[in-house]
């Protein structure tokens, strides 16, 4: 008896873990790397110029592994309030099978292994801005505005909305008035989204005390500002076409969705407060992810066609 | 002293070899990125260098 109980201290004491290799990859919030690595391919070919496919590689790789490792950063930081939500209780440190330290250990080494990795075969510029995004994502949201400002996700929306601006990096080696686009595309797209998922998940927020807008300034603002936020982002969307770098399809298109997509946040804005807005919320939310994804991918293949027509006229 | 051994479950087993894996793959592959990378980032160059 006495040996059992030493070898279960023992245990305790020298971190034997039960963590497979999927727990540290579920660290790196796959769905959320999977978009990031989206937006910045878009943001690599949109770009003017060549680079060796290779070295784009590379940098997708390395935006992708540093989006990773902020994702990993954020839930060792947030393991407390992601064991009180009922979407985050069953992640790998609330759960109990990775330590919080294991997690931070391995959310800045893969930061650091992604930022040098892109500076030393990539450029300087993309690293700095691949560092700043992890630095923006883990400290500036999670650490700060998270758990202080009902404004947390509209700033801390910038993080997210790095990537295709390091793609356009990885090849000019610039931020350009273009990327600046594709910035704020996501930046702008990132309040409504968010704020319709809490005015259904306002419960969990409120028991994690994180001040989203819900909670702090109530249903009615928050759906009001979805709209406001929503008519910002709109025509934004529709800038790619007006400045030349995307075609008329995606002219078209994002008329058309930022049209739709007004018509959810005006269905949303309009509904009175209480159990009614949940259904139009939640479909305003579904929407909010096929309108941003629809964008990149049809801009993505306008570029692709492009570059296919030319290597066929050449 | 021969008390202080602490004998593996099969699940940390388990999990300990898993691990072992992903890292061995992750090493490879970041050879691999090196390699590769070096020769598209230099490409002949990387054979001139002062002796």
């Amino acid at each position: 008896m006495a040996l059992v109980e030493k070898n279960v201290s023992l245990g305790t004491d020298i971190g034997l873990s039960e963590a497979n290799a999927s727990d540290y990859i579920a660290l790196l919030k796959p769905r959320v790397m999977s978009l990031v690595v989206f937006t910045g391919l878009v943001g690599l070919l949109a770009a003017p110029g060549e680079v060796n496919p290779v070295l784009a590689a590379i940098g997708i790789l390395c935006i992708a592994v540093g989006a990773g490792a902020s994702g990993a950063l954020n839930m060792w930081y947030d393991a407390d309030i992601d064991a009180v939500m009922k979407r985050t209780a069953r992640r790998p440190i609330p759960s109990g099978r990775v330590s919080r330290e294991q997690a931070l250990t391995f959310g800045l080494l893969l930061s650091a292994f992604s930022v040098v990795t892109l500076g030393l075969f990539v450029n300087l510029l993309s690293a700095f801005l691949l560092a700043f995004t992890i630095f923006f994502y883990a400290v500036i949201y999670t650490m700060w505005l998270k758990r202080s400002t009902p404004q947390n996700i509209v700033i801390g929306g910038a993080a997210g909305s790095f990537p295709p601006m390091i793609g356009w990096a990885v090849v000019t080696n610039s931020i350009s008035m273009e990327s600046l686009v594709l910035f704020m595309i996501i930046f702008l797209w990132t309040p409504p989204h968010f704020w319709a998922l809490s005015l259904f998940m306002s419960d969990d927020y409120e028991k994690a005390k994180i001040p989203m807008m819900p909670n702090v300034m109530g249903a009615a603002s928050t759906k009001f500002q979805i709209f406001l936020y929503t008519l910002l982002v709109a025509p934004v969307a529709v800038l790619p076409w007006i400045m030349g770098f995307a075609g008329p399809v995606y002219g078209v298109f994002s008329m058309a969705m930022g049209l739709a997509f007004l018509g959810y946040a005006r269905v949303v804005w309009r509904a009175p407060v209480g159990k009614e807005m949940i259904k139009p919320a939640k479909k305003m939310f579904a929407f909010s992810i096929i309108y941003l994804f629809g964008l990149y991918a049809v801009l993505l293949g306008e570029i692709l066609v492009r570059k296919a027509l030319l290597l066929a006229g050449a | 002293m021969s008390n202080d051994r602490v004998t593996l479950t099969d699940k940390q087993k388990k999990a300990q070899r898993s691990r072992s894996i992903a890292l061995a793959l992750a090493l490879a592959a970041f050879v691999i990125i090196v390699y590769v990378g070096t020769w598209a980032k230099l490409g002949a160059n990387v054979l001139i260098r002062p002796m």
